[in-house]
């Protein structure tokens, strides 16, 4: 091992000395072994699934994105086509390969142009595909992985989210549990390589303290709920 | 860039309070942060539960750095990133390079990163010949601008309009020279167009990390631009720095530190990016950097382990202490000559650059206490600020006048009698010199810094011990 790192352990050991070591070992291991959320905020528990569904709406809408919901997944390529209209933007998107988002039948929506696969430069638009909605804060929680680039959340002037209704849970710790797996477990489970909590379009109030959309991610962000989808992924 | 030293404080801060602009761009933060931080905080009955909550979770880490630092260390590596350990800048500064000079790297883009100035990496790559480019807006300015920043999350906050518009003109050469950059949003496309070529371009990108992660070996960025997601996305390398206090045990603590951090800092419920990253691109991942390199830094913090100072170790720069402090509100960031100002730097600094260095900082407080009252992890800065100021005095580094003076007091205050016939004889004798000023002193001898700015008060001749005991005899007597 370098010698750094023997340096700054040793200056560390200095500091602790006195420290129980065996009580401070057991004692770390069992928080590192703990799966509960310390205190999660009255706002982040919502009644009911209806309840949910308006909470998250005006949080996210408070944080300048947009929403809409439809009923089922074949309504989405209207809903996306309704949003670009309504904006003067391109019928041209990027989406996610994700398996998912098939059951649209983008192909009988045919003024649309879909290109599956990652955001490359020159891509105005990008649909993608939530992993969570989290009440708390009107938050999407987007994981990286073959179906599910992460340049479609940050390249795109206009970014559209596609989020089931059965996916929008209470508190963000809810959206990782799933994806922790249990201290036993240990070193086999690995988090994606990316987990993205986005709440509202990219911002800046780096000039004279006022805030701006669209800094160097997307400047819009559309979220389509969609009420009647299979259970989440 | 000017000389950016601490020893300058006084000087600096002089010249700061009689810089028009300065003053015009700190308008605009006083109103913006205090205001939007309280509207969070009434928004959230559970918030000062939080920072309870915030504050035992930093604290329980201090005491366990070591064992968090290595669970850690073991969990980067099994999800097939690097960890590199520097006790210094210049450790810092090598590791990085070397990393950069493997892939052969011409260009290198950075998220705004504290660790990053602390360790002043971006002279150090240019020297090396590889150029860094800043992608946070405010980051970006001032590197256009050559300064360093003035505030911990907002770093171009002294900086008008005007003055970003001549640098932009000045550098972006390539621009029609008459086009319009009068309003901000002309501001901010021109930025966001130059910076996505320097982001397809960047061989290796560079950000800080708000949290380490010991569960899972993921580093947790907080931005509200995006620019630090695609700094980390699009190049083949993704190096993180970070201080080694970062660490935190779970993805619950830091999940509860993220509550507490936006609405100090901004006002927001929750940064627009609060993002997750471990180690490399995976199989079948169509983006991502291929390799995941984190540098943690010391840099004197190991030292503050078991030290009265340790609790400065539970900072999570949300920059609120800056955002509430009446001396950082007057003078601005630069003053300070420090890469961490305002009260967090006052007491962080000394650490850092040494008390000899840095001697003013810790002194430039009135202690109001405002800074230790919104402190997201309830540091209490005053105080300190205040063991700074007697190390000051154990260590002789204060000019001989003050030493003198307070040694003289420390004998009086030991003597009440003394003491008690002192203050008579002060305040009868400034009373006299007040009643020629009408009440006000102009000029005082041996407190010339104090009258040199503004009239001192005169007493009213008594002092406050024997009108109180001059009231009680008069309500004993009906």
């Amino acid at each position: 091992m370098s010698s750094a790192r023997d340096t700054i352990f040793a200056a560390l050991k200095a500091g602790y000395r006195g420290r129980h070591e065996s009580a401070a070992t057991v004692g770390t291991d069992a928080h590192l072994a703990r799966r509960a959320p310390h205190l999660v905020p009255a706002r982040a528990k919502p009644e009911n699934r209806k309840a949910a569904l308006a909470q998250f709406t005006a949080m996210a809408e408070e944080a300048s994105a947009t929403v809409a919901r439809v009923h089922t997944m074949i309504e989405v390529p209207g809903a996306v086509a309704d949003f670009l209209r309504a904006h003067n933007l391109p019928m041209r998107a990027v989406m996610a390969p994700d398996p998912f988002l098939d059951a649209a039948h983008w192909e009988r929506r045919r003024t649309l142009e879909v290109r599956k696969g990652r955001a490359e430069p020159f891509d105005e638009v990008g649909i993608s595909v939530a992993w969570r909605g989290v009440v708390e804060t009107g938050t999407i929680v987007m994981l990286s992985g073959a179906n599910t680039p992460t340049t479609l959340n940050f390249l795109p002037e206009t970014e559209i989210v596609v989020l089931p209704a059965d996916r929008v849970v209470g508190a963000y710790e809810e959206a990782l549990a799933p994806l922790r797996g249990t201290a036993e477990e240990g070193a086999k489970h690995t988090l994606p390589r990316v987990v993205n909590f986005i709440t509202g379009p990219s911002r800046s109030a780096d000039i004279e303290q006022h805030l701006q959309l669209g800094a160097h991610g997307p400047r819009r962000l559309h979220i389509i709920i969609v009420d009647d989808q299979a259970t989440p992924a | 860039m000017n000389a950016f030293s601490p020893r300058d404080f006084k000087a600096n801060a002089l010249r700061a309070l009689a810089d028009p602009d300065l003053q015009r761009a700190l308008g605009n933060m006083r109103q913006g942060f205090i205001e939007r931080r309280r509207s969070a905080a009434a928004r959230l009955p559970e918030f000062d539960a939080l920072r309870d909550k915030a504050r035992d979770i930093k604290q329980h880490v201090i005491g366990h750095l070591d064992l968090y630092l290595e669970a850690f260390e073991k969990s980067v590596v099994a999800n097939g990133g690097t960890v590199h350990w520097a006790k210094d800048g210049t450790q810092a500064r090598d590791i990085i390079l070397n990393i950069c000079r493997l892939v052969g790297a011409e260009t290198v883009t950075k998220g705004k990163s504290m660790v990053g100035e602390e360790i002043a990496i971006n002279p150090f790559l240019e020297a090396n010949g590889i150029r860094p480019v800043e992608t946070d807006l405010g980051e970006y300015i001032i590197q256009l601008r050559d300064e360093p920043p003035s505030h911990i999350i907002a770093p171009a906050i002294h900086v008008n309009k005007e003055q970003i518009a001549d640098a932009f003109r000045k550098h972006h050469r390539d621009l029609a020279p008459e086009r319009p950059l009068t309003d901000r949003g002309a501001l901010l496309s021109e930025a966001r167009r130059a910076l996505r070529e320097r982001f397809l371009a960047a061989d290796v990108g560079i950000t800080g990390a708000n949290f380490l992660v010991a569960e899972t070996g993921s580093t947790i960025i907080v931005t509200n631009e995006g620019n630090g997601d695609l700094t980390q996305t699009l190049p083949r390398i993704h190096i993180v720095i970070a201080g080694i206090e970062k660490v935190v045990p779970t993805l619950d603590d830091a999940m509860a530190l993220v509550r507490v951090l936006a609405r100090s800092a901004t006002g927001q419920d929750m940064s627009v990016y609060t993002t997750i990253s471990t180690g490399g691109k995976r199989e079948g991942d169509l983006d991502g950097p291929e390799q995941f390199h984190v540098v943690l830094l010391d840099n004197g913090r190991s030292a503050l382990i078991g030290s009265e100072f340790q609790e400065v170790l539970r900072c999570i720069r949300c920059g609120a202490c800056l955002n509430h402090c009446p001396v950082y509100g007057s003078v601005g960031g630069h003053a300070y000559g420090s890469v961490y100002p305002g009260p967090i730097g006052k007491v962080l600094t000394p650490a850092l650059v040494g008390l000899g260095e840095a001697r003013d900082l810790p002194n430039a407080s009135t202690f109001c206490g405002r800074c230790e009252e919104v402190c997201p992890v309830r540091i209490p800065l005053p105080k300190l600020m205040r063991y700074w100021r007697e190390r000051e005095y154990t260590q002789k580094l204060s000019p001989p006048r003050t030493r003198w003076a307070i040694r003289l007091w420390a004998f009086g205050a030991r003597l009440p009698a003394l003491y008690h016939f002192g203050a008579r004889l002060a305040a009868f004798w400034l009373y006299r010199r007040g009643k020629k000023g009408g009440g006000r002193i102009a000029s005082l001898r041996l407190g010339e810094g104090w009258t040199r700015f503004r009239d001192f008060p005169a007493p009213q001749g008594k002092t406050f011990q024997s009108q109180w005991r001059g009231a009680r005899r008069h309500r004993a007597a009906p």
